[in-house]
């Protein structure tokens, strides 16, 4: 069990803030993101795209942003629980217990969710039946590629994880490559490659193709495609892939008995608490009138967040207001006083 | 001003007045039109606000941007009518214009 005072879910700019914010009050805090790396929609959406509303910052890139914030909150040492879902949420006593996807348990003070809208999960097949054979011989992602060697696998889409898996597994097994369109969203130099690899027969290139189902008794035997112009193949296949990108999904917040409205969670603007005690949601996926989905908002949020945590954390505290250039406390937090 | 014709996937019909300079997504939005996710509020960053649109229309439209095609490939179930609403800005040129939400965005 992980004992601390807040627990954050996701980290993404508006979650690294409001850990700043909690320990420079001095709470503690941990960070659940269902994404392998901190930055959030920042780091998965727009890494490279320039944000130019970020008060006295005139241009940064997602991911500038993201090292910003990671290296302004590095005197605090917060844990980050990457890979992980939160799932169950518990009351016990005045604490919260919540228990991740991988089963790591939180004992907590308070929860902030700035999940924004909601945790990145893969992107599925619209074919019904591919939910039977999901984890054993259809996938969205790769774990242990070895299980492929010698197999024949039916990868579909036209981005760079489709392009990339395509090169290499076409060296261990037969690749067939499915697409929608003649055009890739991929690196150029990854497209000119699987085109080779495709003249030299080393992979099969089915493009205006999509999938139209799939078949077989315990793993998939068949996949059959079919053409814009309707025409369809049936292709005999050991694996199939799906790489079309990442979905945003709210997942088990839903069922936490939040006041949920549109996708979001509504809150107060005071200190952005939600409807259950001791429970606050921040960034794009709070709520309330005059909501600005912008960056900036969800920093305020945050800040004010933050404090509202305070009384669930340390009862018996009172919390004095203080600026960051003359408080002790906080320097001696931060690290700086001399 | 336009009138959009927003086609849900439970048959029903929504005919809205759309103010030139909004999209056709953000007409589904303030109107709650069901179906229309826009989880990234109009980046062409998710594909969850696509629509398909109807045969008539599709030489009237704005031709697509860079990655709009790219971010299409993620849609759910994309055709060869698919647009992203976010993408197509109101004008009076748009009045009449017909769009289909497909039965889900993810």
């Amino acid at each position: 069990m992980n004992k601390t005072d807040v627990l954050i879910i996701g980290a993404g700019p508006t979650g690294l803030f409001c850990a700043h914010q909690l320990g420079i009050i001095g709470l503690s805090c941990e960070i659940v993101d269902n994404l392998d790396k901190a930055g959030g929609q920042c780091i998965e959406l727009y890494p490279d795209k320039p944000i130019y509303d970020i008060p006295a910052i005139p241009e940064c890139t997602g991911e500038e942003l993201t090292n910003n914030l990671l290296q302004q909150i590095k005197p605090f040492n917060v844990k980050f629980h990457l890979n992980e879902r939160v799932e169950e949420l518990k009351k016990v006593e005045n604490r919260w217990h919540v228990k991740t996807s991988s089963k790591q348990e939180f004992d907590v003070a308070s929860i902030v969710i700035a999940g924004g809208v909601g945790s990145f999960e893969p992107r599925k097949f619209p074919v019904k039946d591919c939910e039977k054979f999901e984890g054993s011989s259809l996938f969205y992602s790769i774990k242990d590629k070895t299980i492929f060697k010698d197999k024949t696998i039916s990868i579909f889409g036209g981005g760079d994880s489709a392009l990339d898996w395509a090169i290499e597994l076409s060296n261990t097994s037969k690749v067939n490559l499915i697409h929608r369109r003649d055009g890739f969203s991929g690196a150029e130099s990854s497209v000119q490659k699987v085109k080779e690899l495709s003249e030299q027969g080393k992979l099969n290139l089915y493009t205006k193709y999509q999938i139209d189902t799939v078949s077989g008794d315990k793993n998939i035997e068949i996949v059959k495609i079919k053409h814009d112009d309707g025409e369809t193949k049936e292709l005999k296949t050991d694996y199939v892939l799906g790489f079309f990108g990442l979905i945003m999904q709210l997942g088990p917040i839903l069922d936490w008995g939040l006041n949920i409205n549109k996708k979001t969670v509504e809150v107060n603007t005071e200190n952005f608490e939600t409807n259950i005690d001791g429970i606050f949601a921040i960034g794009d996926i709070c709520s309330y009138p005059g909501k600005l989905k912008l960056i900036l908002s969800g920093f305020h949020e945050g800040a004010l967040a933050a404090r509202g945590c305070f009384k669930y954390a340390k009862p018996d505290e009172k919390l004095r207001f203080e600026f960051s250039t003359t408080s002790k406390a906080a320097q001696e937090r931060l690290g700086v006083k001399k | 001003m336009a009138k959009i014709t927003y086609n849900t996937h439970d048959g029903k019909t929504h005919t809205i007045e759309v103010q030139n300079g909004l999209t056709v997504m953000e007409g589904a939005v303030q109107n709650d039109i069901p179906g229309i996710d826009a989880d990234c509020g109009g980046g062409m960053a998710c594909a969850t606000c696509h629509v398909y649109v109807n045969e008539e229309w599709l030489d009237k439209l704005p031709t697509k941007e860079d990655g709009e095609e790219d971010m299409l490939d993620m849609a759910f179930e994309p055709k060869q009518n698919s647009r992203l609403s976010c993408q197509l800005t109101v004008s009076d040129e748009l009045d009449g214009l017909v769009v289909n939400i497909p039965s889900k965005q993810a």
